[in-house]
C-alpha cells in the first residue's frame, strides 16, 4: 500500500533513473561539439516530464505531416553521390521502398528506405509507403550486396505498415518481413536505422534490425496505428488519440523502453519547417552512430546486435 | 484515410463464452454437428462428420503430440508485466488475470522438453484462448528460451502456433518480440538444430511475420488462416474482392509458403518422420 510520500519518492527515483539513462546515451548529445552540453541540458529539461497525451498526439501528427521530408529528400542532402538500384531480381520494383548506394562522408554506404509520395499521383505510385513483399526482397538483395562489398547499411523507416492486400498476402508478406529481419541480424557490416516518420509495425521493423536504431524527435514507432488500436480495443477508431497516449509510440518513450538507441533532434516545429537543417541533424547523427559501431570487429558487432534484440521486452519471473 | 490504418496486427479477444447450460458447447461451424468434449477428445478435436479442425488448447495439443509423460514444462512461472500501465476500456493487468483464470495458463505459450514418436525435441505450443494467442514480452521470452534449450541440447524445436499477432497492450515492446524471436531462431539455424513450424488456425500478423515463417519445415493444418493481414481488414482497407480461400492454408500451399498441409490425425506420425530424417543416421 503506497502512501503519498512513498509515491513521491518513487516518482523522484523514476525521474532520477531516466536522467541517469539519458546521460549515458551518447547520441542524445547529437550534433556539434560546442552544442553538446546545451543539447544535453535541453534534452534533460524535455524529458523531465513524461510526454502527455497531447505531446504524443503532436508527434503522431508531425510524423504524418504532409510536408514532412521523406527518404529521398534526405538522400539528396546527406549523400554526395547516390545511385538508386531498382528491382528485386525476381518479380518487380516496389516503389514504396527505395534502395541504392551513395557516398556518405567519403565512404560508400548502402541505403534502404521507405518512400511516400508528395502529391496524389506520386502517393499512388509509391503506394503511400506501404511495401509489398517485393520491396523487402529488394531491400534484402541490396543489403546482401552491401555485405559482400563491406558497405555499411543505413535504413530510413517511414511507413504506415506493410501493404495489407490480396496479392501481398499471396506473395508471402509475413514470410518476407521475417526473412528481412533474419538477414539484418546476419549482416557482417555495420548497420544504422532511423525512424524518420511513421514506424508502422512489422513493415517498419522488417528493415530496422540494426546495430543502432535512432528515431527523429517527432517520429513514431508502434505495433499498430492509433486508429487501428482504437478500433479494436475501444471499438471506435475516433479514439485514436486515447489509444496513442496508451501505447506511447513517441521517441522518448521508445528510448525509455530501451527500444531505440538515440533521438535525433529536429528543427523547432518539426522536420518540415527546415528540411536542410533536419537533414544536417540526421546526417550528423547517422555519422556518430556509424562511427561508434564501425570500430567493432564484425563478429563482435553481429553478436552484440543479436543480443540487443534478444533482450528486448519486460516480463515478470 | 483508410489506407493509413495499419492493420498488420489483428488482435482478437478470447473465444466468446460458452452458451448457458453448456449443452452443446462444441458446435461444428461448418456442418453444425455438435459434440461433447469426450467425443472430440477421441477424434483429436476434428469433426467426425466433415473434418473441420476445432481449435486445440495448448495442454491438449501437448497430449496429442508428445509421447505420454515426456513433456517437462519450463518457465511455467514466467508472466507478462505491464510496462506501459496500459488501460483501454479495461486495465491490461485485469485482462491478463482473467485470461489466466479462464485458461489455467501463465501466458499464451507453453514450452518444455518432450519426445515425439520417441524423438527428443523441445516443444512449444501456443494457446489462442489466452488473449487471442497474442505475443507480448513473456511469450517472446518463452519462445526464445525454448530455442536456446533446443540449441544447447542439440535437439529440434517443434513449435505449434495459434496467434492473432503481437499483443498491443505492450505497445512497441510487443513489436520488438518479432526481432527477438527471429534472433532466437537464428541461433537454431547457426547450430544447426532443426526448427519445425506447425501453423494452426489462426497464425497471423506478428507471429507469421517472425519466427513462425522461419521453420526449416513449415506445416499447417487444413483450413487454418495463415495471413499477415486478416481477410476482414484487407477487405475494409483495399475494397478488393477476396478469393474464397484467401489466406487459408490451402492458398498458402498453392503459393509456396508451406511445405505440407497435414490433417491433425496424421500430424504426430508426420512429425516423427521429419524428426527422424533430421536426426541423420538412424
Amino acid at each position: 500500500m503506497a502512501t503519498e510520500s512513498s509515491e513521491g519518492t518513487v516518482e523522484q527515483l523514476r525521474l532520477r533513473e531516466r536522467l541517469a539513462r539519458l546521460r549515458e546515451l551518447p547520441l542524445l548529445r547529437g550534433v556539434g561539439v560546442s552544442g553538446e552540453m546545451a543539447r544535453l541540458q535541453h534534452q534533460i529539461e524535455r524529458i523531465d516530464e513524461e510526454p502527455n497525451a497531447d505531446d504524443v498526439w503532436r508527434a503522431v501528427e508531425l510524423a504524418r505531416h504532409q510536408d514532412r521530408p521523406y527518404t529521398l529528400d534526405y538522400v539528396e542532402r546527406i549523400f554526395d553521390d547516390f545511385i538508386e538500384l531498382h528491382g528485386d531480381r525476381a518479380f518487380s520494383d516496389d516503389a514504396a521502398l527505395v534502395t541504392g548506394i551513395g557516398r556518405f562522408k567519403g565512404d560508400t554506404v548502402a541505403l534502404v528506405g521507405h518512400q511516400k509520395g508528395r502529391d496524389i499521383r506520386e502517393r499512388t505510385h509509391r503506394n503511400f509507403g506501404m511495401t509489398y513483399p517485393e520491396g523487402y526482397r529488394k531491400a534484402m538483395r541490396v543489403m546482401e550486396l552491401a555485405d559482400r562489398h563491406g558497405f555499411p547499411v543505413f535504413t530510413l523507416v517511414d511507413t504506415p505498415g506493410a501493404y495489407p492486400g490480396v496479392v501481398a498476402e499471396q506473395h508471402g508478406q509475413g514470410g518476407w518481413i521475417a526473412r528481412s529481419q533474419l538477414l539484418m541480424l546476419r549482416l557482417g557490416v555495420p548497420t544504422v536505422s532511423c525512424i524518420i516518420g511513421e514506424g508502422g509495425s512489422g513493415g517498419a521493423v522488417a528493415i530496422a534490425v540494426a546495430d543502432r536504431v535512432l528515431m527523429q524527435e517527432n517520429a513514431i514507432y508502434s505495433v499498430i496505428s492509433p486508429e487501428g488500436c482504437a478500433a479494436i480495443l475501444w471499438r471506435d477508431a475516433g479514439e485514436a488519440k486515447k489509444a496513442a497516449a496508451a501505447f506511447k509510440p513517441d521517441a522518448l518513450h521508445c528510448l525509455e523502453l530501451g527500444v531505440i538507441d538515440g533521438v535525433v533532434p529536429e528543427p523547432p516545429g518539426g522536420a518540415h519547417e527546415n528540411v536542410d537543417v533536419a537533414a544536417q541533424l540526421l546526417g550528423e547523427s547517422l555519422g556518430i552512430a556509424l562511427d561508434e559501431v564501425k570500430r567493432m570487429d564484425s563478429a563482435k558487432r553481429k553478436r552484440e546486435r543479436g543480443q540487443k534484440f534478444r533482450k528486448m521486452g519486460i516480463f515478470l519471473e | 484515410m483508410a489506407s493509413r490504418i495499419d492493420v498488420s496486427i489483428e488482435h482478437r479477444g478470447p473465444e466468446p463464452p460458452e452458451p448457458p447450460g453448456g449443452k452443446h458447447p462444441n458446435t461444428c461451424p461448418s456442418c453444425h454437428s455438435h459434440y461433447r468434449d469426450e467425443e472430440l477428445d477421441e477424434t483429436l478435436w476434428v469433426c467426425p462428420q466433415c473434418g473441420h479442425h476445432f481449435p486445440v488448447r495448448a495442454r491438449r495439443r501437448v497430449e496429442q503430440l508428445a509421447d505420454r509423460g515426456t513433456f517437462a514444462e519450463q518457465d511455467a512461472e514466467l508472466r507478462s508485466a505491464d510496462p506501459l500501465a496500459f488501460f483501454d476500456l479495461r486495465a491490461y493487468t485485469e485482462r491478463i488475470a482473467e485470461a489466466e483464470v479462464a485458461t489455467g495458463l501463465g501466458d499464451a505459450l507453453i514450452a518444455g522438453a518432450a519426445s515425439i514418436e520417441r524423438r527428443p525435441c523441445e516443444l512449444a505450443v501456443m494457446d489462442f484462448a489466452f488473449m487471442g494467442g497474442s505475443m507480448g514480452s513473456a511469450v517472446g521470452e518463452k519462445f526464445a528460451r525454448a530455442c536456446e534449450r533446443a540449441a544447447d541440447r542439440g535437439v529440434p524445436l517443434v513449435c505449434v502456433t495459434a496467434s492473432g499477432g503481437a499483443r498491443m497492450q505492450e505497445g512497441i515492446l510487443s513489436l520488438m518480440q518479432l526481432p527477438k524471436t527471429v534472433a532466437a531462431v537464428d541461433l537454431l539455424h547457426q547450430k544447426p538444430a532443426a526448427f519445425i513450424s506447425v501453423m494452426t488456425h489462426p497464425t497471423t500478423a506478428g507471429v507469421l511475420a517472425s519466427f513462425a515463417s522461419l521453420g526449416d519445415v513449415i506445416v499447417s493444418e487444413p483450413g487454418a488462416l495463415l495471413a499477415f493481414t486478416g481477410p476482414r481488414v484487407v477487405q475494409q482497407t483495399t475494397r478488393e474482392k477476396l478469393p474464397e480461400d484467401f489466406g487459408l492454408a490451402e492458398s498458402n500451399a498453392r503459393f509456396g509458403h508451406v511445405d505440407a498441409i497435414v490433417p491433425r490425425p496424421e500430424l504426430r506420425p508426420y512429425l516423427g518422420r521429419v524428426l527422424a530424417l533430421f536426426h541423420n543416421g538412424d
